[in-house]
């Protein structure tokens, strides 16, 4: 099953087995069905659980959360994340405070799914992730998942667990495929996995990410060096046990994340890591990001600005202290097609 | 014309949310044992008072950092309010909210929150939930003269258009955003009838008087419920006191004390109570001075919220 159909299939199984959730978002029943991820669900389901909204992102999610307040379980679609940052007021000010401001005696529940682009001239405002925004409140859960399997199992366990829960989706991921199981079974938030076992060096990663960084564990393993892939799934609540237990083994961590440097997850890694153990790391951590600058929209520029699977597994050789030049990888052309 | 005994329940709202807040106004810096910034309504009585009167207690209000009066309008108890004041645990929010964050769900009364026209589409949301829930229930979404500056506002007036849904958005255009005057903030367009861009009615009352806030709260919420469609309701009135705290102020520079006397000189209980025997009057004074007495008791009886809830 491709990403995008699990994430179709988790919606699907629980608008069958919940009737409080129900979907909508701009373009959801639209021809091209948010790249796949929402197609014959307004057939199954009907126009009043599945149906497209204005051009109005705040008022939408206020919305959603008024409904939550009577008990409904609503998901919100987004194609990209740059339009979505239109409603951080419902969701910074608004949901993620409920819960807290009132004692616990009324929460807000909604599952928001955001789509980040990257490729194909998507620039500036089309390519954000802002994992690290998200992962700062309080309140919220935020999920990336990398595989069908975790995209599936983390929607159903937000809508089962409810409460205030983004979801961010990488385009590129879209068309990963994957057995997932039928039915009903849930992810949990705040645990890690550990996808690749080894012994060497240590590398985290989420979302998109981590399939790149499987391309360069791949590589270094054919250059005898034992690599131990996390999967962080999770970016709030932060499974920093699963790291630490890997790096206490390692001694040597990477971290490779779609984002920007200052104030990350991956700086918030390493900071929780120091503070628990400062002798934790046999070499200073290496982290694999994008330059301190907006996306470019020029594919020439694209090409330097993403971290390439050669640039993941030279940081991992570099935090090992070897050289740097033995990793010869050619970048496999990505499925995404543009214009979207 | 409006019946006798609804004009009692009028009076008596009117008249305890004024004691209420009244009351709080002179122990707020006096005990200094509510340590939370406080929007009093005094002034502002007849819109909540009034809407309320028009609802099912089925249906929901969705209100913003003013908010005692729709808590209290809408039968939130008033012992945990109090509490909440307090900051105490069997605060109405258990002393994580204060003045402008109340909840009672039982009585209908949403959270509320401070950032303005925030809970707008919270209210357009619980419509659109009873809608599909088939619960013949109406929502309330009340903001200030101030919110209808914010896109939410009217993010939220198109959403409930679009869908038909009951909700009635009531709008207490009380002249100031803080100090800042409507006229510095907006055009010249009187704020009802922006509904009719949104295909829907809109509707001026006089918020000094609290039967022309329920005729015309009544109408709309009526509507809503035979599903014809979201209404909007501007109540002209004026806050009293200053914007947040127990003072006057009319020494700020903003607003003369000629201006704030005029609308004094119009209160909405004044007018109301003049048509019941005084003697009346005072004995639903001394009932509701009584059952604040012992609001206040409760609240400070109760105990603050344990420490352990605030982790590192």
């Amino acid at each position: 099953m491709k990403y995008s159909e699990a994430i179709r299939d988790a919606q699907a199984v629980m608008m069958r087995e919940d009737k409080r959730v129900f979907l909508c978002g701009l373009g959801v029943p639209a021809p091209g069905r948010v790249f796949g991820s929402t197609a014959g669900l307004k057939e199954e389901f009907g126009d009043q659980r599945v149906f497209d909204t204005p051009a109005s992102e705040n008022g939408t999610l206020g919305l959603l959360l008024g409904a939550s307040q009577q008990g409904m379980r609503p998901i919100m679609v987004n194609q990209r994340v740059d339009f979505f940052l239109l409603a951080l007021d419902q969701l910074i000010n608004q949901a993620s405070k409920w819960k807290y401001m009132f004692a616990g005696k009324q929460e807000m529940s909604v599952l928001v799914r955001l789509i980040v682009g990257r490729g194909w001239g998507q620039g500036p405002q089309h390519s954000q992730s802002m994992h690290a925004l998200f992962a700062h409140i309080p309140g919220l859960k935020v999920a990336a998942p990398a595989t069908p399997y975790d995209a599936k199992g983390m929607i159903i366990s937000a809508l089962q667990e409810g409460g205030p829960v983004v979801m961010i989706e990488h385009r590129q991921l879209y068309e990963e495929t994957q057995d997932v199981p039928e039915g009903i079974y849930r992810v949990a938030f705040g645990q890690a996995h550990v996808a690749i076992e080894g012994k060497d060096v240590t590398l985290v990663a989420s979302s998109h990410m981590v399939s790149e960084a499987k391309k360069a564990a791949r590589s270094l393993m054919a250059h005898g060096i034992s690599v131990e892939l996390i999967d962080l799934r999770s970016l709030r609540p932060l499974d920093i046990q699963t790291v630490y237990s890997s790096v206490k083994k390692t001694g040597h961590l990477v971290l490779v994340e779609g984002d920007w440097k200052p104030c990350s997850v991956s700086g918030e890694i390493i900071a929780s890591l120091t503070e628990r153990d400062p002798k934790i790391f046999e070499a200073a951590p290496i982290r694999v990001m994008w330059p301190d600058m907006p996306a470019p929209t020029s594919v020439a520029l694209e090409e330097v600005f993403y971290p390439s699977v050669k640039d993941i597994g030279e940081a991992c050789l570099k935090v090992l202290g070897r050289s740097v030049s033995m990793v010869e990888e050619k970048t496999e052309k990505v499925k995404f097609n543009g214009p979207f | 014309m409006i019946a006798k005994d609804l004009k009692k329940k009028l009076l008596r709202g009117m008249l305890r949310l004024r004691l209420i807040e009244e009351r709080l106004a002179a122990i707020y810096h006096q005990a200094d044992e509510i340590k939370t910034p406080m929007h009093l309504y005094t002034g502002q009585e007849a819109a909540a008072v009034g809407v309320c009167a028009a609802l099912a207690p089925g249906d929901t209000v969705s209100t913003y950092h003013r908010s005692h009066g729709w808590y209290i309008a809408k039968g939130g108890d008033l012992n945990a309010m109090m509490a909440e004041l307090m900051g105490k645990e069997l605060g109405c929010s258990g002393g994580w909210g204060g003045s402008m964050h109340l909840l009672d769900a039982a009585a209908g009364v949403m959270g509320s929150s401070s950032i303005l026209a925030a809970t707008v589409p919270h209210a357009v949301g619980a419509a659109l939930a009873f809608r599909m829930k088939g619960e013949d229930r109406v929502a309330i979404a009340s903001a200030g003269d101030a919110a209808i500056e914010e896109g939410v506002f009217h993010e939220s007036l198109n959403w409930a258009s679009l869908k038909k849904l009951p909700v009635v958005f009531v709008c207490e255009n009380n002249l100031y955003s803080t100090t800042t005057p409507l006229g510095s903030r907006q055009t010249s367009v009187d704020i009802y009838k922006r509904a009719e861009g949104y295909g829907m009615p809109g509707a001026r009352c006089d918020g000094n008087d609290v039967g022309d806030v329920y005729t015309k709260a009544l109408e709309a919420v009526d509507r809503a419920r035979r599903g014809e469609g979201p209404g909007l309701i501007e109540v002209m009135t004026y806050r009293w006191r200053e914007h947040v705290g127990p003072n006057y102020d009319w020494d700020a520079g903003y607003r003369t004390k000629q201006e704030v006397e005029g609308w004094m000189e119009h209160c909405p209980i004044k007018a109301l109570a003049a048509e019941f025997p005084a003697q009346e009057v005072q004995s639903y004074r001394d009932e509701f001075e009584k059952e604040i007495d012992d609001a206040l008791v409760f609240a400070r009886q109760a105990a603050f919220p344990r420490k352990e809830t605030v982790k590192a």
